[in-house]
């Protein structure tokens, strides 16, 4: 134990000394969460469009009015044709437009069925089909009401949809990021850090200094994992509380479950890197492999896309990625306010995992001296 | 008591070391003597519990390095060929670290220390990272002692240092010898030899000789005569193919001749030069040392 806390002591005298690494530790949540967050943000604000009205009726004048109105949309000049419109798409200059046919107003008073046409670059296949869901809306909405205001048509059928967004009202797309940002981060700082220190040590030769006394492996291993750990936790506290001031996030759960099962995953991520570091002589060996994994797993966890959309082999390799339990446990806590009952099957899956890669990483240091 | 009986370690096809037999005796500075890749820090760190062999035995005081490599590692100090303390500590900070993972403190240890540690105390709060070559060295000594080890492992530890520091390394090591504490070291300097009490002479993993180096000289067993020429490059490849050669090669500024039989003597050996018209000949009887016994033994075996 007094061995331990030697360990200890000598580690993170190194951790203080080491000025630039200390400083990027806490720049790096700072600006990871200001720029990233912002940076990556999915809702759909301000979606160029061009409408082409053929009609000039009162009907699509409404429709232009109930467009500029909506937050989405940023209604462009009027174009006289088509043409100019799909040319406008072309030249990058508008990302959908609405084509208004002549007659739309008379034909939908004479119950023909009257159409619009949208046209939207698909290059950015999300935002093209936002952009046709968000505006077919509009043109429902318009049609519904034009039909309600005609007597003649008030017996049509007509379901209205009304939906409700749990969990995340006002499809704040900051409160869906964060939670992911912050995993990446907790990740880095555990894969990176602790597998770079430790390849260090062999690069040096103190590892090979150190296996002369009589520090057990256990000792010295454990003297690697808890600075680690201890850094990671003040990193997700340090996220959290940036998240809140700046963000202002919702924490709907229980800190303790969250903390909790952060404690878990670090040692599960430890339990990696050491088993990375294990088997590789050189820093850049390290970095290499540990980028390697580290890119796979943020991409799969679902941090910007559903893990729900993925093919059913990847949603199944994600069994074996910590980052989608983690991923799914904090969004979960914060703005479900899940709590350990809801979340057992994750903590169970990263104890399992963090009891693997650890045991696995002290066999493989084992058996290399 | 240290005691190598057998010993082998193969790297792949590679004969590391092959069949090691020696014994070092309490209290005693020992030198392991080798060129480049001779098997010697294969053999220290088998010694020292870092390798296990692939066959044979070593006792240290009756531990053996395999099954009680826990109380070897308690016994031994070992300083590796390359710097290996932690360069982001400080002098001070690296020592006492090294203290307290052997479960001391550097106060109680401070006499065997005392007179290295003192040339660099002054720096003590300098990162060992910011230190010169011959401070290093120093330091590491430093740290391979503070637990007081009964065996004192050094791998090349003047390979790379400057003739004055060498000197003083060699006297630290004759000061430790005093206060009772074994020493290996292994060095490609032959000229190290004769500063070690006993030596092994090392070469493609074997063990060529191992006694004390006056006897080592002694047990040379033939005569070597010096001889410079004008033309020493081509006295060396005249000599070479001359039937009556046993061995010729250069060594400071004669070339060393061994002849194949006791009849050729100086005056015989300048009539062959005089008649391939060599000029400006000198010949002398040279006392053999241990870089002449050194290339006898790893020659004829």
């Amino acid at each position: 134990m007094r061995t331990i806390l030697f360990l200890l002591q000598k580690e993170f005298l190194q951790i203080f000394r080491n000025k630039v690494m200390l400083r990027l530790m806490f720049v790096l949540p700072v600006v990871q969460l200001i720029v990233l967050v912002n940076a990556a943000n999915m809702d759909m604000k301000n979606i160029r469009i061009t409408i082409v009205d053929a009609d000039k009726s009162s009907m699509s004048q409404r429709l232009i009015q109930d467009l500029d109105a909506s937050p989405f949309f940023e209604v462009g000049v009027l174009v006289p044709t088509k043409a100019d419109a799909i040319d406008l798409i072309k030249r990058n200059k508008t990302d959908v437009v609405l084509y208004i046919p002549y007659m739309l107003q008379h034909d939908s008073q004479l119950s023909h069925k009257p159409s619009v046409q949208i046209i939207a670059d698909a290059v950015d296949a999300t935002r093209a089909q936002l952009a046709y869901g968000y505006l077919s809306g509009i043109v429902r909405r318009l049609s519904l009401q034009w039909q309600v205001a005609d007597v003649t048509m008030l017996q049509l059928s007509k379901i209205q949809v009304v939906s409700s967004f749990w969990f995340n009202p006002e499809l704040n797309f900051k409160y869906y990021m964060l939670p992911g940002i912050l995993v990446i981060l907790v990740t880095i700082i555990g894969l990176f850090l602790s597998s770079m220190n430790l390849v260090r040590e062999k690069e040096v030769g103190t590892a090979e200094q150190m296996n002369v006394t009589p520090v057990k492996k256990y000792q010295f291993i454990i003297g690697k994992l808890v600075p680690f750990l201890v850094i990671g936790i003040i990193e997700l506290a340090l996220g959290l509380i940036i998240g809140h001031l700046l963000y202002n996030i919702p924490f709907d759960g229980s800190i303790a479950v969250l903390f909790s099962f952060t404690t878990l995953y670090l040692l599960a991520i430890l339990g990696l890197g050491l088993l990375l570091s294990s088997r590789s002589e050189t820093q850049q060996q390290v970095m290499l492999l540990s980028y390697f994994f580290l890119l796979i797993f943020v991409m799969m966890s679902g941090v910007f896309t559903a893990v729900e959309n993925m093919p059913l082999w990847a949603q199944k390799l994600n069994y074996l990625n910590p980052l989608y339990y983690f991923m799914n446990v904090i969004r979960g806590v914060l703005l479900k306010g899940s709590g350990f009952m809801d979340l057992w099957p994750e903590f169970v899956s990263i104890s399992a995992y963090a009891i693997g890669s650890l045991s696995l990483a002290i066999w493989s240091y084992r058996k290399t001296s | 008591m240290i005691t190598i009986q057998n010993t082998s370690k193969k790297y792949g096809t590679v004969k590391a070391v092959d069949d090691v037999s020696i014994q070092v005796h309490e209290g005693e500075l020992f030198g392991l003597l080798g060129p480049d890749g001779a098997g010697k820090t294969t053999l220290l760190r088998m010694v020292n519990s870092l390798i296990l062999p692939d066959a044979g035995n070593i006792q240290l005081w009756g531990l053996d390095p395999v099954a009680d490599y826990r109380q070897v590692r308690q016994i031994i100090g070992y300083m590796p060929g390359k710097f290996s303390l932690y360069t982001d500590l400080t002098i001070e900070e690296n020592l006492n670290f090294f203290a307290t993972v052997f479960g001391t403190t550097i106060a109680e240890n401070y006499h065997l220390i005392k007179d290295i540690y003192q040339q660099i105390e002054p720096f003590k709060h300098r990162p060992a990272g910011k230190l010169s070559g011959g401070m290093k060295q120093k330091l590491a000594l430093s740290c391979a002692l503070i637990h007081k080890p009964k065996l004192l492992v050094l791998d090349e530890p003047t390979t790379g240092v400057d003739a004055v520091s060498r000197q003083e390394f060699w006297e630290m090591l004759q000061a430790l010898k005093t206060k009772g504490i074994t020493i290996i070291v292994s060095t490609p300097y032959m000229d190290e030899a004769r500063l070690c009490d006993r030596v092994a002479l090392m070469q493609d993993g074997q063990i060529h000789a191992c006694d004390t180096p006056a006897n080592v000289v002694a047990g040379f067993g033939k005569t070597i005569l010096g001889v410079k020429m004008t033309n020493v490059y081509k006295g060396l490849t005249d000599l070479r193919v001359w039937k009556h050669t046993d061995n010729v090669y250069p060594c400071g500024e004669y070339l060393h001749f061994i002849a194949t039989d006791s009849h050729v003597d100086v005056a015989s050996v300048t009539q062959y030069l005089v008649s391939l018209g060599h000029q400006n000949i000198d010949i002398v009887n040279v006392n053999p040392d241990i870089e002449d016994c050194f290339i006898e033994l790893t020659r004829t075996h």
